[in-house]
């Protein structure tokens, strides 16, 4: 049935769930599923409170306040469509929010957007979503899913515009994940996305961008984490900053608060300009260095998923994106176990980050992606 | 497609005869009743015929109905400004775990306020115990709020043993009328409550206005200040069109009342009995039958009431999980939960309640998509399937 390389059956009354955040690239897409024949039913999520999280309850446009959700109703009420909200703050709660601390606990950099698409949207939304006859998922999202008749398998493209590729956020998709997945803005710019959202009136076609991390609304997540732990009854504990000659030059405000690269909050007094090397919560302690010390060549990585290849046998040239803003660089992955491989860049990178995401591509093509776990020095 | 409002205890249509009323004082009626001249005697006139009218549905006189924007503000008014009024006698309020969010938030609010609130139990059907009211009731004891009918389960609370003991004891009593005016009577001779709330729009009236009875020598306090409308008790020019829309949907309800329940106790039993027919393992929630005609509250085993709501609404069926809210919240109803029904049963909990303009065929189109969809959603349950070995 999926035999056609691009998208899938746009067969009339198929339905698709469309999963709507009140922006404008779900606005968008709802739209288009719409004008394509699809029965579509929009759906916002809602996944965590202002009295939860904190921070500024009067801005607005951001997603999971009732404006976001009365704009994803609006759309849906403009294109003639269904448009439900789903609770799934308890969920969010465990897999995501709870995740994202505790891994900036351990003195990783987690990307908590990546863990609400393979544990919330394609797994408790579409669970859901399947209860309302849904054949089909969508999102805003800006990828591209092809089926190769070739290997039998769906792959994840990088979207059309490349300063707007979401793919390397969707590498724990699975083929049954993607199988069911429409991304309507897989092809078109960011540009194009807005000319046509004023074109067909739609209501949040002036919609500004969200924020990075949708569940601290004022992007301070120091803040975030400081009132998590305090409400959990935990704390966060000040500890020793050393050089790499082993010296303790300072002292640091808690782990959670730094990212490996990091230069702020440091408030070390030294010639050059000192950065965060390496996060070792075992002994409570932050290594720095100058900027040269943080380039690195090889990672391991785990909880791998793959997307064009059903497995890595042995080793594989490819190139390796390593956190959002990264553009993909020349490397070699090669197997450890079933769940491990090891990856060597070509020449060094800076900041290698634990708890990031590490996403192999062929050009334009996903081949998997798994989690940083370790950097070798 | 067919479309089936079944959704009445959320809010009703207003009927074309109550609309027709409102009009003229929207259009050249649209003066302030304040007002000295003709404009102001005109609508002073219509706020004073609405308020004769409301005063039948609880057989009192005129000047202890109060008009509010609706059934949240009576209740608020009700339960703070009892509460500030008498706060030198005491500051303990007892109300039943099964009111409406209205009456649970005022006195969390309260509570916040230094007052105590003490919250009754219930049993299965959601009755509170005479003897529980009379063991809690103190000295310091002001109010008690309990509800007439709950507006999950469409229960009859047996409120007259309840009235009685606070009155021996001298405390104020509130009930939440707003599910039952115009469907059982409320005639505080008989049933001598000192404060009562009702909705216009759950009775075919509009949306915004509402009434509050309090009886007459009850120490209350105003919420709202300013003019000296409501006789100072609830400051504000006067929603008009809307009181006289609520005075006109007392009038119409109290007409053919017995009519009505006849008709509506007709398609509630229809339905319930080809639905039990038609679809296993399902349970009415609340007593069989000490309820209005209009609501029935059933769990289907083994799937989300969220499920068959959203599946329901895309077949043109408008029902409800406990009470009307769009943003999904899962959490078990706290009525259900405090009648000890378990979270998965609550859970799969669906609200009917049936209109005046509902006809036995809305009651057939629901049968004809319900069971589908039951048996598809329980196909798709590993809890059903499990319980099913």
């Amino acid at each position: 049935m999926h035999s056609l390389s691009k998208g899938k059956p746009t067969s009339a009354r198929k339905t698709v769930v469309v999963a709507m955040s009140g922006g404008v690239d779900s606005s968008l897409s709802a739209y288009l599923l719409k004008e394509k024949g699809y029965n579509v039913i929009g759906i916002t999520l809602k996944l965590w409170d202002y009295k939860d999280v904190g921070g500024d309850l009067f801005k607005d446009g951001r997603c999971c306040s009732v404006e976001s959700m009365n704009d994803a109703r609006h759309i849906c009420g403009q294109i003639s469509s269904p448009h439900y909200v789903f609770d799934l703050k308890e969920e969010f709660k465990k897999k995501v929010i709870e995740n994202f601390v505790n891994e900036y606990e351990k003195g990783r950099t987690p990307n908590p957007c990546i863990v609400c698409n393979t544990e919330i949207k394609w797994k408790i939304l579409w669970e859901k979503a399947k209860k309302l006859g849904a054949d089909f998922i969508a999102t805003g999202h800006y990828a591209t899913i092809e089926y190769d008749n070739r290997r039998k398998r769906y792959l994840l493209l990088k979207g059309k515009d490349p300063t707007r590729d979401q793919s390397y956020a969707l590498w724990g998709l699975s083929q049954e994940n993607l199988a069911v997945t429409l991304f309507p803005l897989g092809e078109l710019t960011k540009k194009r996305t807005r000319e046509l959202a004023y074109k067909y009136n739609l209501k949040t076609a002036s919609k500004k961008e969200s924020q990075e991390i949708c569940f601290i609304p004022d992007d301070d997540y120091p803040r975030f984490i400081r009132e998590w732990e305090k409400g959990q009854g935990t704390g966060v504990k000040e500890g020793p900053i050393y050089n790499l000659m082993g010296e303790r030059i300072g002292t640091h405000k808690g782990i959670p608060f730094y990212t490996i690269g990091q230069r702020r909050g440091l408030d070390i007094a030294f010639g050059k300009p000192l950065y965060v090397l390496k996060i070792e919560p075992e002994k409570n302690a932050l290594w720095v260095g100058e900027d040269k010390d943080l380039l690195k060549k090889t990672f391991y990585v785990s909880n791998l998923s793959w997307i064009s290849i059903q497995n890595l046998e042995d080793k594989l040239e490819c190139e390796i994106k390593i956190r959002y803003s990264h553009k993909p660089k020349k490397g070699e992955i090669s197997r450890l176990t079933e769940r491990n491989v090891l990856v060597k860049f070509e020449s060094p990178e800076r900041a290698i980050t634990p708890g990031q995401s590490a996403v192999f591509y062929r050009g334009d093509e996903v081949l998997g992606g798994g989690i940083i776990d370790y950097v070798e020095d | 497609m067919r479309k089936v409002y079944l959704d009445h205890s959320a809010t009703t249509p207003v009927h074309p005869e109550v609309l027709e009323a409102m009009l003229p004082y929207y259009k050249e009626k649209f003066g302030n009743p304040s007002s000295i001249h003709e404009y102001g005697k005109v609508a002073k006139v219509a706020l004073e015929e609405a308020r004769e009218k409301v005063a039948k549905l609880f057989n009192c006189s005129p000047y202890e109905i109060y008009f509010t924007s609706g059934g949240t503000e009576s209740d608020n008014l009700a339960i703070k400004g009892v509460a500030f009024a008498n706060k030198k006698k005491g500051k303990h309020i007892i109300i039943s775990s099964v009111e409406h969010h209205a009456v649970l938030e005022s006195c969390k609010f309260l509570k916040k306020e230094g007052y105590e609130i003490t919250y009754l139990p219930v049993d299965q059907y959601g009755f509170v115990d005479p003897f529980d009211l009379k063991k809690n009731i103190k000295d310091d004891t002001i109010l008690v709020s309990i509800m007439h009918v709950n507006n999950e389960t469409g229960t009859i609370q047996p409120i007259e043993e309840l009235v009685r003991i606070a009155k021996e004891k001298g405390v104020y009593f509130h009930t939440d009328a707003v599910q039952s005016a115009g469907k059982i009577p409320i005639d505080v001779g008989k049933l001598p409550v000192d404060l009562a709330s009702i909705s216009a729009h759950k009775i075919y009236g509009p949306k915004g206005v509402g009434a509050i009875y309090i009886r007459k020598g009850t120490r209350i306090i105003p919420l709202s200040h300013g003019g000296h409308h409501e006789r100072s008790r609830r400051a504000g020019t006067e929603n008009i069109p809307g009181i006289v829309g609520l005075g006109e949907a007392v009038e119409m309800v109290l007409k053919d009342m017995d009519k009505h329940n006849k008709h509506l106790k007709n398609l509630t039993e229809t339905f319930f009995k080809k639905l039990k027919e038609t679809v296993k393992d399902i349970q009415l929630n609340g007593h069989p039958e000490k309820r209005i005609p209009s609501t029935l509250n059933i769990s289907f085993k083994g799937v989300e009431g969220e499920s068959i709501i959203l599946s329901l609404d895309m077949k043109g069926v408008a029902v409800a999980s406990g009470s009307a809210c769009t943003s999904g919240s899962l959490e078990p109803s706290h009525v259900l939960s405090a009648m000890r029904i378990e979270p998965a049963v609550a859970q799969s909990s669906i609200r009917f309640s049936f209109g005046r303009e509902n006809v036995i065929d809305d009651v057939d189109y629901t049968l004809s998509v319900l069971p589908e969809i039951i048996e598809r959603l329980r196909s798709m349950s590993p809890i059903y399937a499990q319980s099913k070995k």
